[in-house]
């Protein structure tokens, strides 16, 4: 435990950040045609060799690092050399962008019409703008946007076209290539098609990463990809992952580039569009397979109202400061460059640091609308809640929030009830409102004929909609919430103890939210400094002590975690109570959910959250990750073995509270 | 070249005086490089020149250096940060006199001297802040005594008392250390002793039919050249501190000469060396031109940079005179180019005498050091050559940098040799571009160190540093070196950005040296030398980041000793440290350099 010398809390107050504009604006004014037409003349990198897209494949078919691996994969699998390079240009067809600037144009006057229809207004912080023709310029950029919607590549790209800054290159899902005329298109416009999932072949990730790195080092065109990986289908931030972030940073490691610049750019949604799929999806329905005519069928979004839409462009992190004292570059003074290295330890360790703290600047820059607020109080409130009341919580929330930093779009001059009034009518989807009263409920054609697992069903759907909103303030919330649960089940106001329940809690939840690895003692003060701030603790020497006032507000912060609480105990009580012996990875989300609904049914769970696969898989791999739950591979299939005692003791420990009555 | 290198081969460094004086302050700068009376200065009229009349480019005008300097640096004439005049003796701490010790030496028949100016003169080299802290006239500890050996036997005589009085030796040979070598340790209590080698300078035989000579170790390298060129042979060793540099120095430095394509390093050069040290005289018995008789004791001695004891005798490989001497130039789109053909020609194993690559800020630096012209058709003949270049081949003036080359051997061969080095320029886009141009180049390092005195007087400071690197890496390092002293100058409040230029200056089978100058305007700046130290630092830690060694000839010393053990692993410095607890084990040889 640090002393109170060590308190260093971070200022999240104080945090100043740009002004936006809206783009739509100009856009609703002047042509689409003569604008998507327009000259466009990227401000380029200092660096630039320029290079066409032909030169790239072979450069990249002919480096030293792809010919080694060539090399290597004929010499292991017996194969000629010229039938593995063979394959590599197959892969690297299959991949390659065929950025041309027509589809482009194509796009951005298609995309001007259906924004402008979509949302009222896309705003843009100018100085991030600047900032990044300021970086394209110095050193090649990789732009990391979050991932809330289909529409974010779409944005970025429409958006970087807008102020004349070089167009990226997109690392896409292959799902996309499934759409036979739009995966081309979105190749035309600078995408490129990575498989899923490639773990052991060495020669496509060969190809895949010198492919990236090719492109950086030439300084082609700023690198674009999502380092949550996959489109968050709740709206949290995802663990990140660091495959990516490893080729990019490479060259600088090795010395061939002497810098590279990462922005983390945060796009947020009034309302997102896929918002119900999503739900759907989470809770079992399988997600429709990308297919040229769903996206037809989606058309039906574009008479829907969408409410703003906020992208920040974040100050750009130059890679060479965040490695500094970190990595040591020397360690590849011995070794040919080309001669693929994997991480070491102390790389991997960056590299998962860093991109945490990537994620976590995402998501601070995250501009939150105040329905985020309502939401957040509705679900706490499953009965609903009274206009006034509403309206007075809302605003005494949007107090707590400000002062814990967060980033929010409150409009100006506005009174707080009309405010709010026109949050429920752009959600008015998720709502009923009827004599003053707000409540969660399903608006759509009324069945008539519904089992109980349906009408379950249907209102599971509204809460996991309405919790995406409320699940983008949660990182406003996080640490102090944690504290405010650790003292609820630590039975102690000393401070080790409380500390010790938050380490655990952090622990248990590192998979579900954004929680830096190593950061516990500095999330633990920050928690501490922001409600000391708030006048609802006072921190001691050795003692934590609630102030009289400060009821309500650990009240609130333990609700907000309440349903991952909830959650997680329903996952630990079914792994202690249902399972046989040959639980196959496969069943567990499909068991738990029927366990969950079983609960529900039977009064036992008011919960709906811990229907979703989301929270589900988190909590197992919290299990697997704490050694309660074993992965055993049994012929082809992967089964859990469950050490009860451990879950026992796990769900024990997280809350003494018995949320599932008996 | 203009400087210290006429045409002829008969009179080679005919126009330098014998350095074998004991006063060398004497015809000597004391706070500066080289000769007292050569030096830039700007005229009334603002124009360059140079003074003197020892170098080809004495009593010069150069017209454009003013224009290249203002533009380059920000300076201004009117701002001027003159030198102190002349040395303040009373600045001079009184020396810490072991009077046994000294009583000893006298009775020896030894010179000896413990007057001020030759104290000073003897406790530094050429670092920055070295020279820096002499024109501000700031002395920091400097040796208590002088002591002149002028023989092997001396040398024995004065490290066996100093053992028995028990102080501390600094070996001082020509002093040109860019290393901080020179420096007297701070912690250091006992009486330092300053052993000027300069008059152990003589050649002691010469063997013909095994073409090796043997030599006093205080020779100054451009003595000993003249003397073996009067009787037709050559070491072809040259270092670009050969004017003042020793034989010794450049053993106990592993030091490296512009031709050592023909010629080798010194350690491809010495057959036999003697030295001095605490524990005896280390030498082998026989001249054999090579051995297997364990690891060779030779390495211990080459780099060991005055730590174990005072080489006295060298014996040397030497060559005739070469019959022909040619230089040459070859100028390339860009530096990139440029690196690539220096590389094929170290596959091809067929590298001139030497040749190297100066990127296009070095030479736009070596354009401006160009003497007036003194006809119309040369200057119409420099123009026609220019919009050759630049328009007709579409060189940009930006980008274009230049490789200079020079060939020795027999008239046929060398012609030869040149045809086959241009033919593979050309695969490159090197164009050929004169022999004016290339020895204006190897001119440039000879008078570097004048122009960096220069500088000095106006806000401008500046030093250069070297390394190795595989051949692979030489444009990353090139590129992120001088990238990271821009940088690095800018977030330290320099308000000018730097002249950080490089060259490649060595080819090897498996890589190059490539050698860095650095310089700023300081202006505005509280503590300039402190910023420059702080800067080349993190060039130093740029260059071992990307694959470079610590030093490529110009050793540790003090300056560089901090990353010994990064550089040669735990294991290395310690049998390092146990030779010297061995050799020297009440560190007799306490200059502190090197572990």
């Amino acid at each position: 435990m640090a002393s109170r010398a060590l308190y260093s809390p971070r200022h999240p107050v104080l945090k100043k950040r740009d002004d936006f504009e809206d783009v739509l604006e100009e856009r609703r004014r002047s042509s689409d045609l003569r604008y998507a037409l327009r000259c466009y003349t990227p401000t380029l990198y200092k660096g630039l060799v320029p290079c066409k897209v032909s030169m790239l494949k072979s450069i990249v078919l002919q480096s030293d690092h792809l010919q080694c691996v060539i090399k290597q994969v004929s010499s292991e699998s017996g194969d000629s050399t010229e039938c593995v390079a063979e394959e590599a240009s197959l892969i690297l067809d299959e991949m390659a962008h065929r950025m041309q600037l027509s589809t482009v144009r194509f796009f951005v006057f298609t995309l001007s019409k259906a924004f402008k229809r979509l949302f009222r207004s896309v705003c843009v912080n100018e100085e991030g703008i600047q900032r990044l023709q300021q970086a394209v310029q110095e050193h090649p950029v990789v732009l990391l946007p979050s991932h809330r919607s289909y529409m974010d590549f779409l944005m970025m790209s429409y958006l970087l076209y807008m102020f004349d800054l070089p167009l990226p290159v997109i690392a896409a899902g292959m799902d996309f290539m499934s759409m036979k005329f739009i995966g081309e298109m979105l190749r035309m416009s600078g995408a490129f098609f990575i498989r899923r999932s490639f773990g052991g072949d060495k020669l496509y990730w060969a190809v895949f990463s010198e492919y990236v790195k090719t492109m950086l080092r030439k300084g082609y065109a700023p690198i674009e990809f999502f380092l949550e990986g996959t489109r968050s289908r709740t709206c949290k931030s995802l663990t990140p992952k660091t495959g990516l972030l490893n080729i990019v940073m490479e060259p600088f490691f090795k010395g061939e580039l002497f810098d590279v610049s990462l922005v983390p750019v945060s796009i947020s949604y009034e309302r997102v569009l896929e918002e119900s799929l999503y739900a759907r999806e989470l809770l079992g329905v399988p997600k429709p397979k990308e297919s040229t005519s769903g996206l037809l069928k989606a058309r039906r979004v574009l008479s829907e109202d969408y409410g703003s839409m906020h992208v920040y462009f974040g100050h750009p992190v130059s890679v060479r400061s965040l490695a500094e004292g970190k990595i040591k570059r020397s360690q590849y003074n011995l070794l040919p460059r080309y001669i693929p290295q994997k991480p070491s330890v102390d790389t991997h360790e960056f590299l998962n640091d860093a991109a945490f703290r990537l994620v976590r600047i995402q998501e601070e820059n995250m501009v939150l609308k105040p329905w985020v607020l309502i939401a957040t109080l509705l679900l706490q409130n499953p009965d609903g809640m009274d206009l006034s009341s509403l309206t007075e919580q809302t605003d005494w929330l949007r107090h707590l929030a400000l002062a814990f930093g967060a980033f929010l779009d409150w409009p100006d001059h506005e009174a707080c009830s009309e405010v709010i009034s026109c949050s429920l009518a752009l959600h008015r989807r998720l709502l009923s409102v009827s004599a003053g009263h707000v409540q969660l409920s399903v608006t759509d054609a009324p069945q008539v004929e519904t089992t109980p697992e349906e009408a379950v069903f249907q209102r599971a759907v509204v809460v996991l909609s309405c919790a995406s909103y409320r699940n983008q303030i949660l990182h406003v919330f996080l640490r102090p919430a944690l504290l405010a649960v650790a003292m609820q089940s630590a039975n102690s106001s000393r401070k080790d103890d409380i500390y010790n329940c938050f380490n655990f809690l952090r622990n248990m939840f590192s998979n579900e939210f954004i929680l830096c690895p190593g950061d516990s003692v500095q999330d633990f003060e920050e928690a501490c400094y922001l409600l000391m701030k708030r006048g609802v603790l006072q921190v001691l020497e050795h003692e934590i002590v609630m102030s009289a006032s400060g009821q309500s507000t650990l009240a609130f912060l333990c609700s907000v975690l309440e349903p991952f609480l909830q959650g997680y105990q329903v996952v630990c009580r079914y792994l202690c109570e249902e399972t046989n012996e040959n639980l196959t990875e496969k069943e567990f989300i499909p068991a738990v959910r029927s366990f969950a609904l079983k609960l529900i049914l039977a009064g036992r769970l008011k919960c709906c959250e811990a229907l979703s696969s989301d929270l589900q898989k988190n909590a197992l791999a919290a299990l697997l990750r704490l050694k309660a739950v074993r992965k055993v591979k049994v012929g082809d299939q992967v089964t859990l073995k469950v050490n009860k005692i451990a879950v026992n003791s796990l769900e024990d420990t997280m809350g003494k509270s018995d949320v599932i009555s008996k | 070249v203009f400087l210290c290198r006429p045409l002829s081969m008969a009179s080679r460094w005919s126009l330098s005086l014998y350095l074998v004086s004991k006063c060398l302050q004497e015809i000597m700068k004391w706070n500066g490089w080289g000769y007292s009376d050569s030096r830039f200065l700007f005229n009334k009229k603002g124009q360059a020149e140079f003074t003197g009349k020892r170098y080809r480019l004495s009593g010069l005008i150069l017209p454009s250096l003013k224009d290249w300097f203002e533009g380059t640096f920000g300076a201004n004439l009117q701002h001027r940060s003159p030198a102190t005049p002349s040395l303040n003796l009373s600045a001079v701490a009184p020396p810490h006199l072991n009077q046994p010790f000294v009583e000893d030496l006298k009775a020896a028949g030894l010179s000896v001297s413990h007057d001020p100016e030759d104290r000073v003169f003897r406790a530094h080299g050429h670092c920055l802040h070295e020279v820096f802290a002499l024109r501000e006239g700031r002395i920091g500890r400097v040796p208590d005594v002088v002591v002149w050996p002028s023989c092997h036997n001396d040398v024995e005589k004065i490290v066996e008392l100093a053992c028995k009085h028990n102080v501390c030796l600094i070996p001082y040979g020509g002093g040109t250390s860019v290393s901080s070598a020179l420096e007297c340790p701070r912690e250091e209590t006992r009486s330092i002793v300053s052993l000027d080698t300069s008059q152990m300078n003589r050649i002691l035989w010469i063997d013909e039919k095994n073409l090796t000579a043997h030599v006093e170790a205080g020779i100054i390298g451009q003595d000993l050249e003249r003397q073996l060129n009067e009787r037709g042979y050559c070491t072809g060793h040259e270092p670009d501190s050969m004017e003042f540099s020793s034989l010794g120095g450049w053993v106990a430095t592993r030091a490296s000469g512009m031709k050592k394509n023909i010629y080798g390093n010194i350690e491809d050069l010495v057959v036999h060396i003697k030295m001095v040290t605490p524990r005896g005289v280390i030498e082998k018995s026989c001249l054999g031109p090579r051995m297997s008789t364990g690891p060779d004791i030779h390495h211990f001695i080459l780099g060991s940079e005055g730590t174990l004891g005072v080489v006295t005798e060298v014996t040397l490989k030497i060559r005739p005179i070469p019959e022909y001497q040619k230089y040459g130039s070859v100028v390339f789109p860009n530096f990139q180019q440029g690196v690539a053909c220096l590389r094929e020609v170290a596959r091809q194993r067929c590298a001139p005498a030497s040749i190297r690559l100066m990127d296009n800020e070095q030479f736009q630096f070596g354009h401006a050091l160009k003497p007036q012209v003194s006809s119309i058709f040369t200057s119409f003949l420099d123009g026609l050559k220019k919009f050759y270049i630049t328009k007709f081949k579409g060189f940009d003036p930006h980008h274009l940098c230049v490789a200079t080359l020079l060939f020795e051997g027999d008239r046929g061969k060398v012609l030869q040799h040149e045809k086959q080095v241009y033919d593979i320029a050309a695969k490159f886009g090197g164009l050929a571009a004169g022999e004016d141009n290339g020895q204006r180049g190897y001119m440039l390092t000879f008078v570097i160190a004048y122009l960096r005195d220069l500088g000095m007087d106006y806000y401008v400071i500046g030093e250069s540093f070297e390394t190795s690197v595989p051949w692979d890496r030489v444009l990353d390092l090139c590129r992120n070196v001088k990238e990271r002293i821009v940088r690095e100058c800018k977030e330290r409040g320099v308000q000018f950005p730097p002249l950080s230029t490089c060259r490649v200056t060595q080819t090897y089978d498996a890589g190059a040296c490539v050698y860095f100058y650095f310089a700023f305007n300081y202006r505005g700046l509280s503590d300039p030398v402190h910023i420059y130290e702080q800067v080349e630092h993190a060039a130093r830690e740029e260059i071992l980041a990307n694959g470079g060694s610590l030093s490529h000839h110009h050793g540790v010393g003090k300056l560089r000793k901090e990353w010994m053990k990064e550089s040669v692993s735990g294991v290395g410095l310690g049998m390092l440290k146990s030779v010297k607890e061995y050799v020297d084990p009440q560190n007799i040889f306490g200059n502190g350099n090197l572990l």
